[in-house]
C-alpha cells in the first residue's frame, strides 16, 4: 500500500481475565499495527481470544474483573489508559463497532432513525434538521431502497440483512476512522453476505478507513482482506499478507486449518477423501501452558528440539511473519518423514 | 442400489389466522409439493437460504411437524397417515441428529442412559449387551468407555455432537437425518465429525439426509442434493450437476456468493458474482412464476432435474 499512515498500533497487548482471585492471559502479547485504508483480518477458531482483542481495544471490556496491560496507541495516546468517559468520547466517533447479532446490538423500542440519530447527537454538533438529513444520506449509503421509510421502522421488521445494513449506518455515522467488524457476516446467509462484504469494500474506498475484520471463516478472509493474522490460544501465530498466507502457509496451524476446510472448489469428481483433523484440544485458559510453543501438544509427532524455548515471531519473507521455528521441521503426520 | 423410502408430494402449509374469529386468511407454504427418493447408503443432501423450509422437510420425514398433504412410504407402505407409533418399524429406522448437541441430551442423564434409550425403545437386549453395544458405538466416534458415566455438559462441542451422531446410530437405523450436525462447530472439530459420519456410513450402508446451508461441506458428504427456496427445489441432481453445471439461476446466484479460498483471483470472482447477480434480477421471470413460486421440477438429463417453465427456455439461453 502506498498511502502507509498507522491509523492504530497496539504492542504487546494482554487482557487477563480474573478466575479465582489470579489473572489469566485470554490475550496474550498482541502487537500489530493498523494503516488507513488496510482491511486486517483475525483469524481464529472459538475461544481464541479473538472477540476479547475487539473489545479490549474498543473498552468494552468488564472492568471488574479484566486486566489489560500494554498499549493501544491512537493519535498518541494510550487507550488503555483511558477510563469509561474518555472511553464515550472516542467510541462511535473515532472507533466504529459492528456486532454479530444486529438485533442484539439494537434497542428493540427505538425507531431506526432514533438509533443512528444517537451517534450523531453525541459527538457532532448538528442540529435536528442536519442529523435528520445525515440519517436518511447513511441509509441511502449502505444500500437500503427506501431511507424515508426505513427511518420510521423499529428493528423486527426487518430482515436480518436489512439490520446488519442499519447497524453499519452506526458505525459510520461520525465517519470513525477504525472500523472494527466482529464477526459481521456470521449469522447472514451467503448470498447476503457477499452484499455485506461488498459494501464494506464500497464504504472503505470512500472513506479509507481502517478495517479490523474478526471472523472464523477463511473463505471471507481470502475473499476481502488486506493483511491476515492468525490466532492461536491467544497469540498470534503468523500475520502475512493475505496472498502469502494462502499461498505460502507457514506455521502448522494455519497450515493444519487450511486442509481441514471442505472445498467447494475442489474437483467434484475425485473421491472426496477424509478432512484433515487437528489432533487434541486447545487447553483451557487455566492450564494453558505460559511457556513454550502453544500448538506443540498438538503436532506430538514433531520432535521437541524443533520449538523454540519461548516462541517470538519471525520474518521469514517480507511482511509475512510466524511465530516458532517449529514450521520449518513440520510435517503432517500421515506424509512421514 | 435399492429405494427405500419414497416421498411423494410432501407439503406442509402453516395457516395465518388474524381477523374476526380468528380466521385462517392465509397459508405459509414451509414446504410445498416436494418429493424425494432414498436409496440405501447415499447421501443427500438439503441446501437453502434460512426460510427455505430445508429443517421442515427433515422434520416432517421424523414425524415431528404435522404434514398438509402428501405420503411418506416405506418400503412400500405409507406411513404418513396412520400414526406412527412408538415401535413401528419406520421409527426405528429413521433417526436424527440435531444441530445444537446439547439441547438435545437430557443435563440429568449420564452418557449411558443417553445412548441405551433408543435401543430400549427398539431392542430386548440384557443390560450387558447395551453397554457394550454403547462402548462399541463410543469407539466408533473416537471417545472412550470412561465417557459413559458422565453428563453431557462435561463435553466439548465437537465431543456432544460426535455422541449425537453415535446415538442416532444406536439401532442400526437406514436413515439419518442430520439437521445441520456441524454448523456450530469450529473448523478442525467440523472435520472431524464429518469424518466420523463418514466412516460409519461405510460400515453400516446408513443413508444420510444432510440439511446445511454450507455448501462446501454438503459438497464433501452428498452424492445427490436438492436446492430449495421457499419451500419448493430448484434444483436436484448428483454433486456434479449441480456444482459443475448448475442450470437455475438461483443455484447459480447461491454458488456464486460462497467465497472462495483464491485471494489472486478475488476480482474475477466479484464480477462473476456481479453478472450473475445482474442476470437473476432480469431473467427472474424465466424461473419464478408471476407470484414468485417455483416451477415444478423438470427432467434434463436422468439425474438431473431443474425447475423451469419449459425447458426449451434453457437451451435459448443456456449462458453459464
Amino acid at each position: 500500500m502506498e498511502n502507509n499512515k498507522i491509523l492504530l498500533e497496539v504492542k504487546d497487548l494482554h487482557t487477563g481475565f480474573r478466575i479465582k482471585d489470579s489473572y489469566f492471559d485470554a490475550v496474550d502479547g498482541i502487537s500489530f499495527t493498523l494503516s488507513k485504508n488496510e482491511k486486517l483480518a483475525i483469524v481464529g477458531e472459538s475461544g481464541c481470544g479473538k472477540s476479547t482483542l475487539a473489545t479490549s481495544i474498543v473498552g468494552l471490556h468488564n472492568r471488574l474483573n479484566t486486566r489489560i496491560t500494554g498499549e493501544i496507541i491512537y493519535n498518541n495516546e494510550n487507550l488503555v489508559e483511558y477510563d469509561e468517559t474518555k472511553y464515550n468520547q472516542i467510541r462511535g466517533n473515532d472507533l466504529g463497532m459492528i456486532f454479530q447479532d444486529p438485533l442484539a446490538s439494537l434497542n428493540p423500542l427505538m425507531t431506526i432513525e432514533d438509533q443512528i440519530d444517537e451517534a450523531l447527537f453525541y459527538h457532532t454538533k448538528l442540529n435536528k434538521k442536519q442529523r435528520q438529513e445525515r440519517v436518511l444520506e447513511l441509509l441511502d449509503q449502505v444500500g437500503i431502497a427506501n431511507p424515508v421509510r426505513m427511518a420510521a421502522q423499529y428493528p423486527h421488521e426487518l430482515s436480518g440483512g436489512m439490520r446488519q445494513r442499519v447497524i453499519i449506518a452506526i458505525a459510520l455515522a461520525c465517519k470513525p476512522p477504525i472500523i472494527i467488524a466482529d464477526e459481521p457476516t456470521t449469522a447472514l446467509d451467503v448470498t447476503i453476505q457477499a452484499q455485506i462484504l461488498d459494501l464494506l469494500n464500497d464504504i472503505q474506498d470512500e472513506t479509507e478507513s481502517g478495517i479490523i475484520l474478526i471472523t472464523h471463516d477463511l473463505g471471507v478472509v481470502a475473499e476481502t482482506a488486506d493483511r491476515v493474522a492468525v490466532m492461536y490460544a491467544g497469540q498470534f501465530v503468523e500475520i502475512a499478507p493475505v496472498e502469502l498466507l494462502f499461498n505460502n502457509p507457514k506455521h502448522p496451524y494455519t497450515r493444519s486449518l487450511l486442509r481441514s476446510i471442505p472445498q467447494s472448489n475442489e474437483m467434484v469428481d475425485e473421491d472426496s477423501g477424509e478432512l484433515h483433523v487437528i489432533q487434541g484440544v486447545v487447553p483451557p485458559l487455566t492450564r494453558m501452558p505460559r511457556t513454550g510453543c502453544r500448538f506443540a501438544a498438538r503436532i506430538p509427532w514433531i520432535p521437541a528440539d524443533a520449538h523454540e524455548e519461548n516462541p517470538t515471531l519471525h520474518e521469514v519473507e517480507p511482511g509475512h511473519w510466524v511465530r516458532c521455528t517449529c514450521h520449518e521441521h513440520f510435517h503432517f503426520e500421515e506424509e512421514g518423514n | 442400489m435399492s429405494e427405500f423410502i419414497r416421498i411423494d408430494n410432501l407439503k406442509v402449509h402453516y395457516p395465518i389466522r388474524s381477523g374476526f374469529f380468528n380466521r385462517v386468511t392465509d397459508q405459509v407454504k414451509a414446504v410445498d409439493d416436494v418429493s424425494l427418493v432414498f436409496e440405501e447408503g447415499k447421501t443427500y443432501g438439503l441446501v437453502g437460504e434460512s426460510g427455505s423450509g430445508k429443517s421442515t422437510i427433515g422434520k416432517a420425514i421424523i414425524g415431528l411437524e404435522k404434514i398438509t398433504s402428501g405420503n411418506i412410504y416405506y418400503e412400500g407402505e405409507e406411513v404418513s397417515k396412520q400414526a406412527r407409533n412408538r415401535r413401528s418399524e419406520y421409527r426405528r429406522n429413521v433417526q436424527m441428529i440435531f444441530q445444537d448437541a446439547l439441547s438435545s441430551f437430557n443435563p440429568k442423564r449420564r452418557i449411558s442412559d443417553i445412548l441405551t434409550e433408543p435401543m430400549r425403545n427398539f431392542t430386548n437386549w440384557t443390560p450387558e449387551e447395551e453397554r457394550r453395544r454403547s462402548i462399541e458405538l463410543l469407539e466408533i466416534v473416537g471417545l472412550t468407555e470412561e465417557a459413559l458415566n458422565k453428563y453431557p455438559h462435561e463435553f466439548s462441542g465437537g465431543q456432544r455432537q460426535r455422541i449425537g451422531v453415535a446415538r442416532a446410530v444406536a439401532i442400526n437405523p437406514k436413515l439419518v437425518i442430520a439437521d445441520e450436525p456441524v454448523s456450530a462447530l469450529d473448523l478442525s472439530v467440523q472435520a472431524q465429525v464429518l469424518n466420523f459420519m463418514k466412516r460409519i456410513q461405510d460400515e453400516y450402508n446408513i443413508s444420510y439426509l444432510f440439511i446445511s446451508h454450507d455448501l462446501g461441506v454438503v459438497k464433501h458428504m452428498c452424492d445427490e442434493l436438492a436446492i430449495m427456496y421457499r419451500g419448493r427445489f430448484t434444483e436436484y441432481g448428483t454433486r456434479h450437476d449441480i456444482y459443475e453445471e448448475p442450470q437455475h439461476i438461483y443455484t447459480r446466484r447461491l454458488l456464486s456468493a460462497i467465497p472462495q479460498i483464491d485471494p489472486n483471483n478475488r476480482e474475477e470472482h466479484k464480477l462473476a458474482r456481479l453478472r450473475v447477480e445482474k442476470e437473476y434480477q432480469q431473467n427472474a421471470d424465466k424461473y419464478y412464476s408471476e407470484e414468485g413460486r417455483v416451477y415444478d421440477l423438470k427432467e434434463i438429463s436422468s439425474t438431473h432435474k431443474v425447475a423451469l417453465k419449459d425447458v426449451a427456455s434453457l437451451t435459448e439461453g443456456s449462458v453459464r
